[in-house]
């Protein structure tokens, strides 16, 4: 315990001495949270739309005046053809198009019914469906609008037969203000955490490998799991305060909501530290340059962010992806932070989670100290 | 010039003595397109959503029907009360549930008013108004062919997904990742191998020798530069083979453009050695200041349009943002150098300074 | 058990099939200063590692301190001290800080840490240097201050891996004090070196070429043996053998 004691210290003298890399381990989270917490959305502020109004009459202009009138489109200017606009899509002038065809108001007022075409840039997946859906409640709204104002050409039918009005009520349940930050901070947060710790566990024993001194350690008597145990302590407690640090920009700067017990997010914390941080020794012990313990670092937290379901959903995976997500501790520890915070969930809800997490702790450890060799056989 | 073009040769050697960086360097690229490139998908697929349907009938088995037809929706379950649905919510089990009311057919045809919930998951804001926005078109396309006729107006948009009807994710994925992973690899490698010979004492040894700092910077990344560009030639393979994402513009401007971007990020790599003293500060800054930058400023997962304005202003300095335009626009697109030369411009400027950074550093560490 | 402080029988270590070391026999008396002579690439530093417990042989046996090397490793660690070729203390450390994590992870209590930290520094004179990052200090200190440090725990064996490297003849000098007294108070060294006027402070030799000990003894001995005035000309014998005298 004494040998793990002096290790620890020394471990905290050199990143403290450093202090070109104490800037950066807490520089790059806190800035890069109160940032990119802002970025992590698929809410389109505005959506530039051009609008080819090929009928040019007062209910194809209300209709435009429609959408300059909400807040999702910016009516950029109107094009006399569709050339223009076709052109102005390439260059990412304007990310759709609304082309209103000739007889537009005659269609309304003879048969009850018009067709608009809706262009759309799909460069950018996601963004083409929202920007459709919000297109398609306008033209509905000012639809509806009409049916009182406009003077009725052709009518089927008079008023005896009443279709039932449909009254569909959405609800939203656990983030009601459908405030993305509240959900993508603590996203980010465990993101820039694990980049961190992985990083400085990752090069930690390979650098000294380089540099010589591993071997003056390998000919003492401490033993591996001593060696391992106070290469990990020093990297989990400064993750904990580079964690606790984000947590309290997280609540102050966001209002992140902390509906649950806080001690059960850092119960889950403190084990999933090992996890991440056991994983970067064991990288550290397989490489043999820091540049190769780079790579290898780079490759699994690509994993970790791309498959854990932390931008992107994890129910569109194909199976086999989410079976990979399943083996993912980001994904967990995400699962644990947002249930916790954002709703409430307690013990009964995490706590399998947390003894998973536990279990592959001690086995990325053992694994670690394992493959740590004193001697080259 | 002899001088310089030997100092080449022994940085190309010294690589190609390397087996195992050269194969991390060749195929960590392509790996890593291969497996995200399949498995992240941006759109909302099988949504777990649970129905409670008190009395089914015709009307309502007519509407379960469809969602689960729909590739976007699996359905759970099917309850009678709505008892249970927050305990669901809760563990994750389903995302959505849908509660309707009794009798139901009845209704509809009595002209009654038909209350239907639908309860989203909205603690994720992005993919819940998403799931949210499928669900209610669903219940209005069945609503309007299950309801009689309507006295209503109806404006019946259609749309057309340009450049990627099917809105095929991996078609906006892969070339993203080309430019995710060629920043951060290229800017890592040079950062990285400056900084080490700057530790291990070598760096001394050639400042001293006849050759410029400057053509000392170059040669060691000459070699990168040839490695990168056969990395991209892979990816680019893999993209069309396996992938199948459109090249519609020109390959050679595509190629050009890679090129041009490799530079920039070993540029980059070269400013941030000058500012690290150690590898492991250089890869710090390269891969923790680099990769969340990149993966959320540059369009690559988040739409660039849903950004701030501060932000997207802070978003002009990512290089890779300028980039994916480039890539997206030439396979995706069929743009060409006529609608793309801003973002050239931008590349090259970018390229000029951070080498003109990075040159002038090395001659100031000299002096 | 053996009662000599390295008892090696037969030590050999193949790499693939290269053979690094080629069954050395040998063995260091309590308080020898036993030099490891040969050329690079001789198998010196091989043979030292295996003793040292950082490569496992691949056949032979040894005892280092009384213990085998292959069964009681841990034991073999605790008795010895070890001084690589590269430097290996940490330059980002201050002196006093390389001392007392040494120190911790030997063992040694709090107040012997203290007490031996003050007698490292006076007897090579960093004593206002205690506080110095070990960066800042001139090699030729660096190189007493981790023979020191290697002796700390006060080993029965300590191996020395070409101490004097690029040191200048007065530090060499010195150099050569601190071995003659710490073999003076019973422990053991084994140097290796590419001086062979050092070759000449040593109690005994051992010269290696191409992993196998072409000569063994004291060195005027090895020096009679060849019929050669100086070290020098025995080994350049021994290396280059078409080179007649």
């Amino acid at each position: 315990m004494r040998t793990i004691l002096f290790l620890v210290r020394k471990e905290f003298l050199q990143i403290f001495r450093d202090h070109t890399t104490v800037a950066q381990i807490f520089m790059i989270p806190v800035v890069q949270l109160l940032v990119l917490s802002n970025a992590a959305t698929f809410d389109l502020k505005q959506t530039r739309l051009l609008v080819v109004d090929e009928d040019r009459t007062t209910v194809s202009a209300g209709l435009v005046q429609r959408l300059e009138g909400g807040r999702q489109f910016r009516v950029v200017r109107q094009a006399p053809s569709d050339q223009v606009a076709e052109q102005a899509l390439l260059d990412r002038d304007v990310t759709a198009v609304l082309h209103i065809p000739r007889h537009f108001e005659e269609d309304l007022v003879q048969h009850r019914r018009a067709k608009v075409q809706l262009i759309l840039n799909a460069e950018e997946g996601s963004a083409a469906g929202i920007i459709q859906s919000n297109a398609t409640t306008i033209l509905s709204d000012y639809a509806r609008e009409l049916s009182a104002t406009l003077p009725a050409g052709r009518r089927s039918f008079t008023g005896t037969m009443r279709p039932a009005p449909l009254d569909l009520r959405t609800q939203r349940w656990f983030n009601p203000t459908r405030n993305y930050k509240h959900y993508m901070v603590p996203a980010l947060l465990v993101a820039l955490t694990t980049i961190i710790g992985l990083l400085l566990t990752a090069q930690n024993i390979t650098r000294e490998y380089e540099l010589g001194t591993l071997e003056q350690l390998n000919v003492t008597p401490m033993t591996k799991l001593q060696f391992i145990a106070a290469k990990l302590i020093p990297f989990w407690l400064l993750s904990l305060v580079i964690f606790t640090i984000g947590l309290t920009i997280g609540k102050l700067v966001f209002g992140i909501p902390m509906r649950g017990n806080l001690v059960l997010v850092y119960l889950a914390l403190m084990v999933y530290l090992i996890v991440v941080l056991g994983l970067g020794l064991w990288i550290s012990t397989i490489t043999r340059t820091q540049q190769q313990a780079m790579f290898v670092a780079f490759f699994v937290i690509l994993i970790f962010l791309l498959m854990g379901g932390l931008f992107t959903p994890l129910d569109s995976m194909p199976d086999w992806a989410q079976a990979v997500a399943e083996a993912n501790p980001v994904k967990h520890f995400v699962f644990i932070m947002r249930s916790v915070l954002v709703k409430g969930a307690g013990l009964e809800t995490v706590g399998t989670t947390i003894l998973g997490l536990a279990a592959a702790g001690l086995a990325v450890l053992m694994l670690a100290v394992r493959r740590y060799r004193k001697y080259a056989a | 010039m002899k001088a310089f073009l030997g100092f080449v040769r022994k940085e190309t050697l010294h690589l190609l003595r390397d087996r195992q960086t050269l194969a991390i360097l060749l195929l960590l690229p392509l790996i890593q397109v291969l497996i995200f490139g399949f498995a992240v998908r941006t759109d909302v697929r099988k949504i777990p959503i649970a129905v409670v349907d008190p009395t089914p009938d015709i009307a309502t088995l007519e509407l379960r029907d469809r969602l689960a037809a729909s590739e976007r929706f699996h359905v759970v379950g099917v309850a009678s009360s709505s008892q249970n649905l927050e305990t669901q919510f809760r563990a994750g089990s389903i995302r959505q549930a849908l509660v309707l009311p009794s009798e139901v057919e009845r209704r509809l045809g009595r002209g009654d008013s038909l209350l239907i919930q639908l309860l989203t998951d909205g603690s994720d804001p992005n993919t819940g108004g998403i799931m949210q926005g499928y669900a209610t078109a669903v219940i209005h396309r069945w609503y309007g062919d299950a309801a009689p006729a309507q006295d209503g107006l109806r404006i019946e948009p259609t749309s057309r997904l340009r450049y990627n009807p099917t809105l095929e994710s991996s078609h906006l994925f892969v070339p993203g990742l080309v430019a995710f992973v060629l920043t951060i690899m290229s800017a890592m490698m040079t950062a990285i191998s400056i900084t080490r010979e700057k530790e291990t004492g070598t760096m001394e040894m050639l400042l001293v020798s006849p050759i410029r700092p400057a053509a000392i910077v170059v040669g060691k990344v000459i070699p990168y530069i040839v490695l990168g560009f056969s990395g991209v030639i892979l990816v680019l393979i893999a993209a069309r083979v396996v992938f199948q994402v459109p090249l519609r513009g020109s390959l050679t401007l595509l190629l050009a453009e890679c090129g041009l971007y490799i530079i920039t990020a070993l540029a980059l790599g070269i400013v941030i050695s000058t500012k690290a003293p150690t590898q492991r500060t250089a890869m710090i800054f390269a891969l923790a200041g680099l990769m969340m930058p990149t993966m959320l400023l540059s369009g690559f997962i988040f739409p660039l349009d849903s950004l701030p304005g501060w932000l997207q202003a802070i978003s002009f300095m990512v290089p890779a943002r300028w980039f994916l335009v480039v890539v997206r626009g030439i396979m995706i697109k069929g743009a060409g150098l006529a609608t793309l030369w801003q973002e050239t411009l931008v590349l090259l400027g970018m390229t000029a300074f951070f080498l003109l950074v990075g040159s002038r550093k090395l001659a100031i560490r000299l002096s | 058990m053996s009662t000599y402080a390295i008892d090696a029988h037969e030590l050999t270590r193949r790499f693939g099939q290269f053979t690094a070391v080629d069954a050395i026999t040998f063995h260091v008396e309590q308080g020898e200063v036993f030099g490891f002579l040969g050329a690079n690439g001789a198998g010196k530093t091989t043979a030292m590692r295996m003793l040292i417990g950082l490569l496992v042989p691949t056949s032979g046996s040894a005892t280092v301190a009384g213990y085998d090397i292959s069964t009681q490793a841990e034991q073999v660690r605790r008795r010895i001290g070890y001084m690589s070729q590269r430097f290996s203390l940490y330059e980002d450390l201050t002196v006093q800080e390389n001392i007392t994590l040494y120190g911790g992870i030997y063992g040694v209590s709090d107040r012997d840490i203290t007490t031996r930290t003050g007698g490292i520094l006076a007897r090579i004179g960093l004593e206002h240097a205690g506080n110095e990052l070990v960066r800042e200090i001139p090699l030729g200190w660096k190189q007493q201050l981790a023979f020191c440090v290697a002796l700390l725990h006060r080993p029965g064996v300590v191996f020395l891996d070409e101490p004097t490297g690029g040191v200048d003849p007065i530090t060499r000098r010195r150099f050569w004090e601190l071995i003659y007294e710490t073999a003076a108070q019973g422990t053991s060294v084994l140097v290796t070196t590419h001086y062979l006027d050092e070759a000449e402070y040593c109690n005994r030799i051992s010269i290696m070429v191409d992993g196998a000990i072409a000569a063994m003894g004291v060195p005027s001995a090895v020096r009679n043996q060849f019929g050669a005035a100086t070290l020098d000309d025995v080994f350049l014998r021994l290396t280059r053998p078409g080179a007649g005298v």
